[in-house]
């Protein structure tokens, strides 16, 4: 019986395993096989000697993760205290729903919300009008790109910081107050250390997915900032050199690898924004 | 005093993070044009709505690609769970995950843009069939991944009890192993079909020019600049966010009862 059923194992990997080869194995090689190709369908590694000999592709690589990490930093300070309050209160299932309800929402309304939120008689220049500092330019600004790529990625930071906090042993901290810590040392001493892997895991969620928002760049910031993903999205679809687009896509597949390797990638962290 | 500032803390975070939405819908109402200044009440932004032809034809094209590529990707993800849960080598097993997340991890970027190479390389036209391929395709590892703890938390017993009182290998599937993982199958069918309505960049780079879903076109009419219009859609779904995270957290409740009835049937 056993004998037969080991057999057969093969059988349930017909539609799996070809999904496997044409759709994840395939395409992450044809992008690389694509990046070593000019326009007119030459083998060549002119688009990496571009590339690491620009100025201005290394320039936007460095902005983008400059952004990237100014981004992930935000969403990381304001998700870890929301996260332990929340862990604190009691109906703590429900708060944590309308964490997770917002990421329901098309990620294009929002960033259309801000759009009518930032413009010159929108909500925000009304409230600045009220203290008194009078309208400003807001929307199309690198402030309003962070600010909504920020909105954006919060719940995807609270949710993996949350469950570690959900993880952790409340005996420790105890031990930790009767051995006579301060708050502040039994935080920096047990606390943190011991949340490391969710705050770690955020920062896969939200890291990797700011290198390649491009519709907020377009939409919010104007296309004053150029992150990877507006590069790739242009070479693609606008200026049509899909070997430039694909080097610059290869460059972003290594940065991810980078950001996996350095926040250990021991639990593989689903649910990446789209 | 702390608890205080926590919970301010909480009502500010909480605060903005509706802000968006809760603006979004009550300018819906608006007589105006713009999401400027209130003007009072009005239907007319829906009315609008429910009378542009060309809308009501994408978001019908959006939901027929969300629920079939879901449906599809469940029996493909539930089947491949099915297979990963029988390999028996820990290497064959481990690998097969780390393919699994890889569409999982990877920017949308990359796969849109790896896709729209693979479709144009195999001369598969871009269009309805690209989007729907592309759906299925980023939503299987999600399904795999709702579905294998549930079969992990299977018991052997369980599967050795029913074969040795002569089940078919047919019959172990339909009549035991199916509905014990039915409430993995489910939440990996809801996750499926909310990546589906929820992709914007996957979708944008293999749409083509005749095919659009709602996200695409709301980037596009969104570019042009304010749109009442959209703010009745963005009513409206909200409205069907709220049912199927609702149906979500009815699936799991009750998942989580079942769990908690047989317990007390054990001790």
């Amino acid at each position: 019986m056993r004998a037969v059923t080991k057999r057969r194992t093969w059988l349930y990997f017909i539609p799996y395993g070809l999904w496997l080869a044409l759709f994840v194995v395939a395409p992450v090689a044809l992008i690389i096989y694509q990046s070593f190709f000019d326009l007119g369908h030459h083998f060549t590694l002119g688009n990496y000697s571009t590339y690491f000999q620009s100025a201005t592709y290394l320039k936007m690589t460095l902005n983008s993760v400059w952004y990237a990490f100014l981004i992930t930093l935000f969403t990381g300070l304001i998700s870890y205290p929301t996260a332990y309050f929340l862990h604190q209160l009691k109906h703590r299932q429900f708060w944590l729903l309308l964490v997770i309800l917002p990421t329901w929402i098309n990620i294009l309304l929002k960033a259309y919300a801000f759009i009518g939120i930032f413009s010159q008689a929108g909500l925000a220049n009304q409230f600045l009008t009220f203290i008194g500092i009078g309208p400003q330019q807001i929307l199309f600004t690198n402030a309003s790109f962070i600010f909504v790529a920020t909105y954006i990625q919060i719940p995807f930071m609270i949710l993996p910081i949350y469950n570690s906090i959900d993880d952790l042993n409340p005996a420790f901290v105890n031990a930790s107050r009767d051995l006579g810590a301060s708050n502040w040392q039994t935080f920096r001493r047990v606390i943190f250390p011991l949340t490391l892997p969710g705050v770690k895991a955020g920062v896969q969620a939200v890291f990797i997915p700011s290198l390649s928002l491009f519709m907020l760049t377009r939409l919010i910031g104007g296309n004053k900032v150029i992150t990877l993903g507006t590069a790739i999205e242009e070479h693609f679809l606008t200026t049509m050199n899909w070997g430039m687009g694909s080097t610059i896509g290869v460059i972003l597949i290594v940065a991810m690898i980078i950001v996996m390797t350095l926040t250990g990638d021991k639990k593989p962290k689903g649910g990446a924004p789209r | 005093m702390s608890k205080k500032l926590a919970n301010a803390y909480l009502i500010l975070v909480f605060a903005v993070l509706y802000a968006p939405i809760v603006f979004l819908i009550v300018y819906s109402f608006s007589q105006g044009e713009t999401m400027t200044n209130y003007h009072g009440f009005t239907w007319r932004h829906y009315q609008t709505l429910f009378s542009d032809a060309r809308m009501l034809a994408i978001v019908a094209n959006t939901l027929l690609v969300a629920l079939l590529s879901s449906l599809i990707a469940t029996l493909i993800g539930t089947w491949g769970a099915l297979g990963i849960n029988r390999t028996t080598k820990r290497v064959t097993r481990e690998s097969l995950l780390t393919l699994n997340n890889v569409l999982m991890v990877s920017p949308d970027v990359i796969i849109g843009a790896s896709f729209l190479i693979f479709f144009t390389m195999l001369k598969i036209p871009l269009g309805f069939g690209s989007v729907l391929m592309s759906h299925i395709a980023f939503e299987i590892p999600i399904v795999v991944l709702m579905v294998l703890p549930r079969l992990r938390e299977m018991s052997s017993s369980m599967l050795d009890a029913a074969e040795d009182l002569g089940a078919t290998t047919r019959q172990l599937l339909t009549q035991v192993i199916v509905p014990f993982i039915s409430p993995g199958i489910f939440a990996g069918f809801f996750m499926a079909l909310t990546y589906s309505l929820d992709d914007f960049a996957v979708t944008f780079f293999v749409t083509g020019n005749g095919f659009s879903t709602l996200s695409v076109e709301i980037y596009s009419r969104a570019r042009q600049g304010i749109n009442l219009e959209i703010n009745a859609l963005s009513g409206v779904m909200f409205l069907f966010s709220l049912l199927l995270v609702g149906g979500y957290y009815w699936i799991q409740q009750a998942s989580q009862k079942r769990k908690h009835r047989k317990r007390e049937v054990a001790s």
